[in-house]
């Protein structure tokens, strides 16, 4: 594996009832990089996601992430619906990182930055399953954030949230790959995918059709079914 | 004479009667005992069930469901038999004695207190598996948070054992004998007062009885709301 690389996926097919659902799915993960993976409804992108986060074992291939133990790519995920537990703001974070073996003093200093980071810092006490959709998906970005991942897999993080919040969580994603963070995307809102995809790969019934650069992906789509995606054409 | 008995019934409660102080004490003591008892044994039993897969799982939970059903009869005897003289541990000298009723009540506070949890785990887990996983957590590591996150309606299940525990008297009856003063609890003593025609007593107990049972599921329905409120 080259040495910015933090995923790398080979190969990857996976069958359900005899279903191919992803077939010979390869592509690489590098530092700091921002890759958006666009698609149809039943593409696979979710599942794809589920599978480079260690989730879902493939039928075929393998995925193979950098380092080994202590020295191994940190890896984190935020889902479409976020799942908070029946606790206070404050709680969840500590959960997590303690989730990560980290220690009560480093637990409550990476629970007070990111609650200080993401404004979470006047709803710590609340509920986190009484906070507003946007509120509770930016709770799932801070503790996201909180584990330190080299690489933030996300799947259509925004699909649910409304502008405002969908600008908070874009302006953060920007800001965590200034940082140096490398970031894996579905989104079926193709503005989106221009703001912040670096590289596309563009899915279709579990097959990579175009690996390529964001702007010459929206500029001159090479696959019909891309360009039809663009298009807004009802191709499925 | 109903009515003189409520009205002793309830001078006794307001005098703090010696006879109905002991009974009622013990009796607390009994039942609080299974079901801290049933709760070290059916907690991790039922989330164990709930996050495990092997075999003749379904079996395994149809039969703990169907013993929440067991008569406390049943279950009196089975300790019975178990603590008599003959029986694989009577060689312990526990029959007629405050543990056999523990023992006892445990066993029949066990299936009440296993299947709830593992019916809550389950749903939990099924709710909570992607998030935890994601975080690097596995089922074991899971338990704790399933464990804490389910606490309220856990709780309204060890209530109900409580119930169940606190107001059965086949069980206690066979294995306690209701000897006066050393294993006579608040449901034996209300059925011997009441043929004794000492309804007064009775009545007594059986108001005590009912008000732990009240407050009980009042604190349970309280802990519930007020958790909803604060954590959704």
């Amino acid at each position: 594996m080259s040495g910015d690389c933090l995923l790398r996926a080979e190969n990857i097919g996976f069958e359900a009832r005899g279903v191919a659902l992803l077939r010979g799915v390869s592509f690489e993960v590098r530092a700091g990089r921002r890759l958006v993976i666009l698609g149809p409804n039943g593409a696979g992108k979710s599942l794809l996601l589920r599978i480079c986060h260690g989730l879902i074992a493939p039928s075929q291939g393998r995925v193979v992430r950098a380092g080994e133990g202590v020295r191994a790519a940190r890896q984190a995920m935020v889902f479409q619906r976020p799942v908070m537990l029946r606790r206070s703001v404050r709680a969840n974070l500590d959960h997590a990182l303690a989730l990560q073996g980290l220690s009560g003093p480093d637990r409550k200093a990476r629970c007070e930055a990111a609650l200080e980071r993401f404004g979470l810092m006047p709803l710590a006490g609340r509920g986190a399953r009484l906070l507003s959709g946007g509120e509770q998906q930016r709770l799932a970005l801070a503790r996201a954030w909180a584990t330190r991942p080299d690489l933030l897999i996300l799947d259509e993080p925004t699909s649910a949230l409304d502008p405002a919040s969908t600008r908070l969580i874009e302006d953060s994603l920007l800001q965590f790959s200034a940082e140096g963070m490398a970031l894996v995307m579905t989104t079926h809102d193709l503005g989106q995918a221009r703001r912040l995809g670096e590289e596309v790969i563009f899915l279709d019934r579990g097959q990579i059709l175009e690996t390529t650069p964001a702007p010459a992906f929206f500029s001159a789509p090479v696959s019909r079914e891309a360009r039809g995606y663009l298009a807004g054409e009802l191709l499925w | 004479m109903s009515d003189t008995a409520i009205i002793t019934a309830f001078s006794l409660i307001a005098e703090a009667d010696p006879a109905l102080v002991q009974v009622i004490g013990l009796s607390l003591r009994v039942s609080l005992s299974a079901i801290v008892l049933a709760c070290l044994i059916a907690l991790p039993l039922g989330a164990a069930l709930a996050l495990s897969r092997f075999p003749g799982r379904g079996g395994v939970i149809v039969i703990c469901n169907a013993l929440m059903g067991l008569p406390p009869v049943v279950a009196g005897l089975l300790i019975y038999l178990l603590l008599s003289r003959s029986g694989p541990l009577g060689s312990l000298e526990l029959l007629f004695t405050p543990a056999a009723m523990i023992a006892a009540q445990t066993v029949l506070v066990v299936p009440i207190i296993l299947s709830l949890t593992r019916s809550m785990i389950e749903e939990l887990w099924g709710e909570y598996e992607e998030q935890l996983r994601s975080l690097g957590s596995g089922r074991l590591r899971a338990v704790p948070t399933l464990l804490w996150d389910g606490r309220v309606g856990l709780l309204t299940g060890i209530l109900a054992g409580f119930g169940r525990a606190s107001a059965e008297v086949g069980a206690v009856l066979i294995v306690g004998g209701n000897i006066a003063g050393h294993t006579r609890t608040m449901t034996t003593a209300i059925t011997l007062e009441t043929n004794r025609g000492n309804l007064a007593m009775a009545v007594a107990l059986g108001i005590i009885l009912l008000s732990i049972v009240l407050g009980l599921n009042a604190l349970a329905f309280g802990l519930t709301q007020w958790s909803r409120r604060r954590m959704g």
